[in-house]
């Protein structure tokens, strides 16, 4: 589909019209030049929307079949009985052969297709270093402006798991009982403690037990060796068993997520703002590498630029496109 | 050896013709005529709306009502599918799962209102939930639910109705969905240890009395065309069934050791080109199922030559029942003992067949047994990958199909001269009088005694005591399908099975022409993207109530794999969620599968719904068992492609698929 006027009527994506909404969508995915522009004018005229404000953005991560689309269906139906929208975008890896990719997500999920406050994406990685997909740091921004809180789910446990904390306000990693490797990355370091912890599948009552405990442990563990959650010493990571099949449990992670939405309160502005630098850096380094950084002036001053520029009014995408140019205006002066 | 007519002859096996349709009353004159003609057993097709739990006036039914067997909302369509037929002289198959529990109390309830004992009744309920999550797709409930439902039926029948087959494991629908024989062995068994140790930990049944569980166990097998494997693969049951159930189960009793089955033979690989050779396969199938004595088939029915063309009619089915009588009666096959007794070569297949069995046997057990394997997704990614691989073989020609990738000229057959004639059309007006003769079954019961029924139904749900006696409770007092369905989907809610597809690895075409065309695809839909700034996207969609999923799974695999984005959502979604994932998803295409026959009902309302929601340019396919007329009508109304059986070669599909998206980028 043609980049249409149409996708840019921002009026519309933040009344939730689910085709402007879509729409919106699809011109962020664009990835041809004369796309860059509008997406930009489109994302800052949604920055400041009321519901992107006001609104929760949480990051659902874990390794490949702990269940997270089926807890997602069940949250999303939770959510909705209490009355708030919700925007989901679903992230699957592509097939580095073919580029192509399989969005499964839809099949586990169970939704009403007249609720027009539900809308579920599916976004491709797209060969994407960071596991994240190209769009999906985008899409939660059309999303925010329309509903009132908007998942991001990714597979994995890595680099995807790092991205979405720059876009999220919280982070959940879902893991199933005896996720063994999990345990290991969180007592090492390796992994940073996210916001909540999820025991997904916890059927049985023991084992889940059992699991919970054990990550108790690797908590204390790791905060012994001094690592904190999402850096904020603070905040005491829960820890949630729940069964996406039974749907227990699902009440107590939305109170999580409220609970920790509100300890963001007054920090929130500044912790979205980190993740924005942090975005901008990202995505200015997947193109232009360690000699588009040093070129610039190096990293400290790239990111000291960032906060100020965003605080001038920049965007992310808006940003990398103006570091960009002057990238490409400096390579002319180099021989 | 035996002097013609001397010899004593086994008995024959049972013989049953999978059948039903429209209503209770039409389906009731063909099972007379079927008798009348020879048969020995009944065997029940249920409609789709009865075998997942509705009635007929719930939006989820439409189309399907009468489609694909009969629709038995109540006590009243029991009755009627038996009228004049003694139920105490019938051996009565059930194909039913989701709701067995709640037909078998129809039909216990039915027998008393004949004044049989249910204690004579003899029949088989299929009541095998697993391979409905992994291939056929009429499943309701999670699996705890499921099985408690498996359990409470097989405790009740091995008292009440003890010469019932509670359970028939049904590793037909797993060869379908393209187990290899050494998947189709170890998953049948794995569900039938599955089912086992549930009843054994419902500690229901007294362990003397477990025996009898065991004994009554059956299975319901396929056969394919590669009859001599499939004949060591009966034989490998037969070993290997002995030994689970005297080394897991400690049977001693050989005659409740015994390896007890029915079959329909392959009905996946019949073939839509030159359909007359279809009765040639069926045959040859059918050896592989009777020539061992050791291990040959309790019951048998046959498809039609023309199931890829449609819905069978009369004679058709006679056709097939034929085959068998002349098998039976006119060969001498029935006057010896076991042929392949000593057989060097069949011995050697089979316990080829029996040790790779056994260790796949054993690796789903390290997984936590059959229901963990299907809810990872394990056994369901198995499939599609070898049902994937199934297809590349045939569409390279490694695996000769006679009259599809070879021996392709034809004169022209005079049995297909007329093909819209060569089949039955179920009568357009069966759903409305349905729904109709629903009404006027609600308006006059005793609407009190139903209430009261189903508050029974609910308590019971929500405790562990065995749903039987309150479901022919529910029975007597005219309680309908949809409703005792209904209240406990509000008690245990309802499950959507992994699609298996997304993990899925299918082995690259490797190299030569077949991998040159798949390059070339890729490259297109590459192309393409730069021109319209993101991947095409794809949405695969099955409307209706057909769990029958390979091909949705096939055609999303290969799009994956040729580069498109592709959104599969999975089996039973309605128009409306069909539309709803097109306008969020912004998809490019949207492709449909149908298999169950109400494509005229689907097709055009999932357009309809598009055009209303502003997508009525996103191009729209549909794959199914779709005759030549109903092609015609679809395209007339402007569905974009037809895909039949008879469009093997997924790669063309594919080319075409790119061809629409490129077409409408270019009219944009």
């Amino acid at each position: 589909m043609p980049p249409s006027d149409l996708a840019d009527d921002p009026q519309a994506v933040m009344s939730a019209d689910k085709a402007a909404v879509s729409r919106a969508l699809n011109l962020v995915e664009d990835r041809r030049p004369e796309a860059h522009t509008r997406v930009t004018e489109l994302l800052a005229k949604l920055k400041d929307a009321p519901k992107a404000a006001g609104g929760h953005r949480v990051g659902l991560t874990g390794p490949p079949g702990v269940g997270k689309s089926t807890l997602t269906s069940v949250l999303a139906r939770a959510v909705r009985q209490r009355g708030r929208t919700l925007g989901v975008v679903a992230v699957d890896p592509s097939s580095i052969r073919s580029g192509g990719s399989l969005l499964g997500d839809r099949a586990r999920m169970s939704f009403d297709p007249a609720d027009a406050g539900l809308f579920v994406r599916s976004l491709a990685t797209a060969g994407e270093v960071g596991g994240l997909a190209y769009a999906a740091n985008s899409a939660m921004r059309v999303l925010a402006a329309a509903f009132d809180m908007v998942v991001v789910e990714t597979t994995g446990v890595g680099q995807s798991e790092i991205d979405i904390v720059h876009v999220a306000d919280t982070v959940v990693l879902v893991i199933q009982p005896g996720s063994g490797d999990v345990l290991q990355f969180l007592k090492a370091g390796i992994m940073e403690i996210p916001d909540i912890l999820v025991v997904n599948k916890a059927d049985h009552e023991e084992l889940a037990n059992r699991a919970v405990a054990d990550l108790r442990g690797a908590l204390q563990t790791a905060h012994a060796a001094g690592a904190s959650s999402g850096q904020d010493a603070s905040w005491e990571t829960p820890i949630i068993a729940t069964s996406a099949t039974k749907g227990s449990g699902i009440d107590e992670l939305i109170d999580a997520l409220d609970g920790h939405r509100q300890h963001l309160e007054a920090t929130l502005a500044a912790r979205r703002r980190q993740g924005e630098v942090q975005w901008t850096l990202d995505l200015f380094s997947r193109k232009h590498g360690e000699h588009g950084v040093s070129t610039l002036g190096g990293l400290a001053r790239l990111k000291a630029r960032a906060e100020r520029d965003l605080d001038g009014g920049q965007t992310p995408l808006s940003l990398c496109e103006h570091l960009s140019r002057e990238y490409v205006a400096a390579l002319g002066k180099t021989p | 050896m035996a002097e013609y007519g001397k010899r004593e002859r086994d008995k024959p096996w049972i013989m049953r013709t999978y059948s039903g349709h429209s209503t209770a009353a039409a389906s009731n004159e063909l099972y007379r005529t079927n008798l009348a003609k020879g048969q020995t057993g009944l065997s029940v097709a249920f409609d789709l709306p009865t075998q997942t739990g509705y009635d007929a006036d719930d939006p989820l039914a439409r189309g399907e009502v009468g489609k694909v067997g009969v629709p038995v909302s109540h006590i009243g369509d029991m009755r009627a599918l038996f009228d004049g037929l003694p139920l105490d002289q019938m051996n009565t198959s059930m194909t039913i799962n989701a709701t067995a529990v709640w037909l078998l109390s129809l039909y216990v309830a039915a027998a008393e209102d004949q004044g049989v004992d249910p204690s004579v009744l003899r029949g088989t309920t299929q009541n095998d939930i697993i391979k409905e999550y992994l291939s056929r797709g009429t499943h309701i409930f999670p699996p705890a639910a499921s099985m408690r439902l498996i359990t409470d039926l097989i405790s009740y029948t091995v008292n009440d109705v003890p010469k019932w087959n509670p359970i028939n494991i049904c590793s037909y629908h797993l060869q379908e969905a393209g187990a290899t024989p050494t998947q189709e062995l170890a998953y049948a068994l794995v569900t039938a240890i599955g089912v086992l140790d549930a009843v054994k930990a419902t500690g229901r049944v007294p362990e003397s009395e477990f025996g009898n569980v065991v004994g009554r166990m059956s299975f319901f097998v396929n056969a394919g065309i590669r009859f001599v494997e499939e004949l060591c693969k009966m034989r490998a049951f037969v070993e290997l069934w002995d030994r689970v159930t005297q080394e897991r189960y400690g049977v001693t009793d050989p005659k409740q050791r015994r390896f007890r089955y029915g079959v329909q033979v392959n009905s996946l690989g019949l073939t839509e080109q030159q359909p007359e050779n279809n009765m040639i396969r069926i045959v040859l199938e059918m050896l592989a199922v009777t020539l061992s004595k050791d291990a040959r088939a309790r019951a048998i029915q046959l498809p039609a030559w023309n199931e890829a063309l449609g819905l069978p009619r009369p004679w058709d089915q006679q056709w097939s029942l034929r085959a068998q009588q002349i098998l039976a009666y006119e060969s001498d096959l029935l006057e010896y003992p076991d042929l392949f007794k000593g057989s060097e070569v069949v011995e050697a297949q089979t316990q080829h067949l029996v040790d790779s069995a056994w260790a796949e046997v054993q690796e789903v057990l390290k997984r936590g047994g059959a229901v963990e394997a299907v809810e990872s997704g394990y056994i369901k990614q198995k499939l599609v990958e070898s049902n994937a691989a199934r297809l590349r073989a045939i569409e390279n020609g490694d695996q000769i199909v006679v009259g599809v990738n070879k021996y392709v000229e034809s004169a022209p057959s005079p049995l297909t001269e007329n093909l819209d004639d060569a089949i039955l059309t179920v009568d357009p007006e069966v759903d409305a009088n349905q729904r109709a003769a629903l009404g006027r079954w609600k308006e006059e019961r005793d609407n009190a005694a139903v209430e009261q029924a189903l508050a029974e139904l609910q308590r019971v749900a929500n405790t562990d005591e065995n749903m039987m006696a309150a479901s022919i409770a529910a029975a007597h007092a005219g309680v309908t399908t949809g409703e005792w369905a209904n209240t406990l989907r509000q008690v245990w809610g309802e499950y959507r099975a992994p699609t298996g597809v997304a993990g899925a690895t299918v082995k690259a075409s490797g190299s030569g022409a077949s991998a040159d065309v798949i390059d070339r695809l890729r490259a297109r839909l590459s192309e393409l993207e730069t021109r319209m700034g993101r991947r095409a996207k794809l949405l695969v969609g099955k409307p209706g109530l057909d769990g029958h999923s390979n091909g949705a799974e096939q055609i999303a695999i290969k799009a994956r794999d040729v580069g498109f984005d592709v959104v599969y959502e999975g089996i039973r979604v309605s128009p409306e969620q069909i539309v709803a994932s097109a306008l969020e998803e912004g998809v490019h295409l949207i492709g449909l599968s149908i298999l169950s026959g109400s494509h005229l009902a689907l097709v055009p309302e999932v357009a309809e719904r598009l055009r209303a929601s502003g997508l009525g340019d996103v191009p729209l396919v549909v794959g199914g068992i779709i005759p030549d007329a109903d092609a015609e009508r679809l395209r007339h109304e402007g569905i974009a492609a037809v895909y039949t059986p008879k469009d093997f070669e997924l790669d063309n599909i594919m080319s075409d698929l790119i061809d629409l998206v490129d077409r409408q980028h270019a009219a944009e």
